[in-house]
């Protein structure tokens, strides 16, 4: 029987993963337009500002873009099916954010004598639960596809719905092996897995030991998530803007936003499964904790460092920048010097006045839990990035290409890397 | 900072046809794009003045004196037009936007005036016919304006006012 507390806990760590996604998505949207332009030797988004004076380098558009599609007016078209046509997006959204349920984002946090698994649901079947919940993502597209009553629309669903049935085989086969390598299908299994060493000095992470799986997987992931080299269901020069074309508003809203989570999610489970994770490499969380005072002061430091950096770097364009915009946007980095100012006096004062090099054991585990959460963070949007990145870089697949590469290429690829894995495993450990 | 761009082999057929093995393995062309694509970034993340993209309101393109721009109307030493009303630029005006009415002129020295002298800024097309048929230099195109815009459209019949007092600097005065 569960106590209130435990509830109490699950619903705080069920609010932290929400806020971790739905946080993290106005930064991924600002990523993709500030780094497709940036690779286009654009200057991409400046303009949208608090009070005429904070840019802050177009993070402003994001929520400029909410405010935008809030107050749009709604448009359902006359021959939609509408129950499905709601549906739709909100089967989108479901899927995408509770998919982040099994994902491990640190080690046992010890509180007194309580034990907090620091994920919302540790279930048993782990990455099954990803894989079945994730293959969802496919009804709302073919819903939204279908209901929208428009030819466009329903081709984009049609073709998601071959995609995704495609490439989930690949997926579900480099998935068996990583299950081989590990023998569990627990999540935070694989992650303590991945915190061992490979002859002492490689960090035994998935991807170090299944090379191929996880290019399998990379690849089919980019299916799934129909980011851009398969962004075929939305293929806005052939379909208009494919299976969400009959949408606008907040519905269209959540089409996005579900993309920007199916995203972040599939980035966390590949650092998961792949990346090691919340392990920090070379560290266990036992390192982390006996070691907690040293690097506390090493990344104080490093942080006042990079702080003061910042700080003299914006108070160089602050000058620079005087008279010549005209206006109150000048204040801005100004403004902000003062406050990385103010952080890296922050830092610096703890360094010198809190002896950070000789934190207690309690202070220490709860480091060490933070370390952990950072490093898993910084692991997801790195692989976010990566989404990103590949979308601005390579063109689209043709549908008879995308097939091709699935079935031809990528299924014997998957079954050869699948069968070799298991007699590689049997002769080792059978 | 200019880019070479590689011209593409001449390649025929359709899938996997004319790749070298390497190429047809695509992972590594793939990566090769994404270097070339993360130079971009970096370069332009290092380099942000360099990259081509001028910040439109705040920084201004200059064109040269050669643009044809909003129109002005040049003065005589007494701040009176220099136009005499002798209806050429009406004339050959393709778009048919400036109309003037003329008027006797009491001064011995010219014969006559304009009365109004407007233009149809929306009607015209910016040829600088007008310029070019002027007997006197009365009507100039140099003022380096090309922003012409207004929420309504009497705004865009400009009348002879307007036109002697439109400057080059680019500040309606």
């Amino acid at each position: 029987m569960p106590d209130i507390t435990e509830l109490l806990w699950a619903l705080g760590k069920i609010g932290f993963m929400l806020a971790v996604i739905l946080g993290t998505l106005p930064v991924m949207i600002w990523a993709e337009r500030k780094g497709a332009a940036y690779i286009q030797d654009r200057s991409g988004p400046n303009r949208a500002s608090i009070g005429g004076v904070f840019r802050l380098g177009g993070l402003i558009h994001p929520l400029a873009d909410v405010f935008k599609l809030v107050f749009k007016e709604e448009i359902v078209p006359a021959g939609v099916n509408v129950f499905f046509y709601h549906l739709a997006p909100i089967i989108m959204m479901t899927v995408a954010l509770s998919t982040f349920a099994v994902i491990p984002f640190g080690d046992v946090l010890l509180l007194g004598t309580r034990e907090i698994p620091l994920l919302v649901a540790n279930l048993n079947v782990g990455i099954l639960y990803i894989l079945a919940i994730s293959s969802l993502t496919v009804y709302g597209t073919v819903l939204a596809g279908w209901s929208s009553n428009n030819k466009f629309a329903f081709l984009g669903g049609l073709r998601a719905s071959a995609q995704m049935i495609s490439y989930e085989i690949n997926m579900g086969l480099a998935v068996l092996a990583l299950i081989l390598v590990y023998g569990s299908v627990r999540l935070n299994d694989m992650v303590v897995a991945q915190g061992d060493l490979l002859w002492g000095f490689i960090p035994a992470w998935g991807v170090v030991l299944q090379p191929v799986g996880f290019v399998l997987f990379l690849v089919a992931l980019f299916a799934e998530t129909n980011r851009n080299p398969f962004d075929l269901p939305e293929g806005e020069s052939e379909l208009v803007a494919g299976y969400h074309l009959e949408y606008s508003s907040l519905k269209f809203a959540l089409f996005f936003m579900a993309e920007y989570c199916n995203m972040i999610v599939g980035a966390a489970v590949v650092s998961t499964l792949y990346f090691g994770g919340w392990q920090v490499p070379w560290l266990t969380t036992e390192g982390l904790r006996e070691n907690a005072g040293t690097l506390l002061t090493v990344s104080l430091s490093v942080g006042t460092l990079l702080n003061l950096l910042f700080a003299t770097g914006l108070w160089r364009k602050f000058q620079g920048e005087r008279g010549t915009l005209g206006d109150r946007r000048e204040l801005e980095s100004g403004i902000l010097a003062v406050v990385f100012l103010g952080l890296a006096l922050a830092t610096g004062g703890y360094l010198l006045v809190g002896k950070p090099w000789d934190i207690g054991p309690a202070a220490s585990a709860h480091f060490a839990t933070v370390m952990q959460i950072g490093q898993f963070i910084t692991k997801t949007l790195l692989f976010s990035w990566v989404f990103i990145w590949v979308r601005w870089t390579l063109p689209r697949f043709r549908y008879d290409q995308l097939m091709r590469l699935g079935w031809q290429y990528m299924l014997p690829l998957a079954l050869l890397n699948f069968v070799v894995t298991a007699a590689f495993v049997l002769f080792t450990h059978g | 900072m200019g880019y070479s761009v590689h011209g593409p082999k001449a390649r025929t057929g359709g899938q996997g046809q004319g790749l070298l093995p390497k190429e047809s393995l695509y992972l590594i062309e793939i990566c090769k794009g994404l270097f070339i694509t993360m130079r971009h970034l970096v370069r332009n993340v290092f380099h942000m003045g360099d990259m081509p993209t001028l910040q439109y309101p705040d920084e201004k393109p200059d064109y040269g004196p050669w643009l044809r721009g909003r129109h002005r109307l040049m003065k005589r030493e007494d701040g009176s037009p220099r136009c005499v009303a002798c209806q050429m630029c009406s004339t050959i005006c393709p778009a048919d936007c400036i109309s003037i009415m003329a008027m006797d002129d009491d001064r011995p020295d010219v014969e006559k005036s304009p009365e109004t002298f407007d233009i149809d800024l929306l009607r015209c097309v910016y040829c600088g016919l007008c310029v070019e048929a002027c007997p006197c230099d009365a009507i100039r195109m140099d003022t380096g304006i090309f922003e012409i815009a207004a929420d309504n459209r009497a705004a865009f019949q400009v009348d002879m006012d307007f036109l002697l007092n439109n400057t080059t600097d680019g500040v309606k005065s």
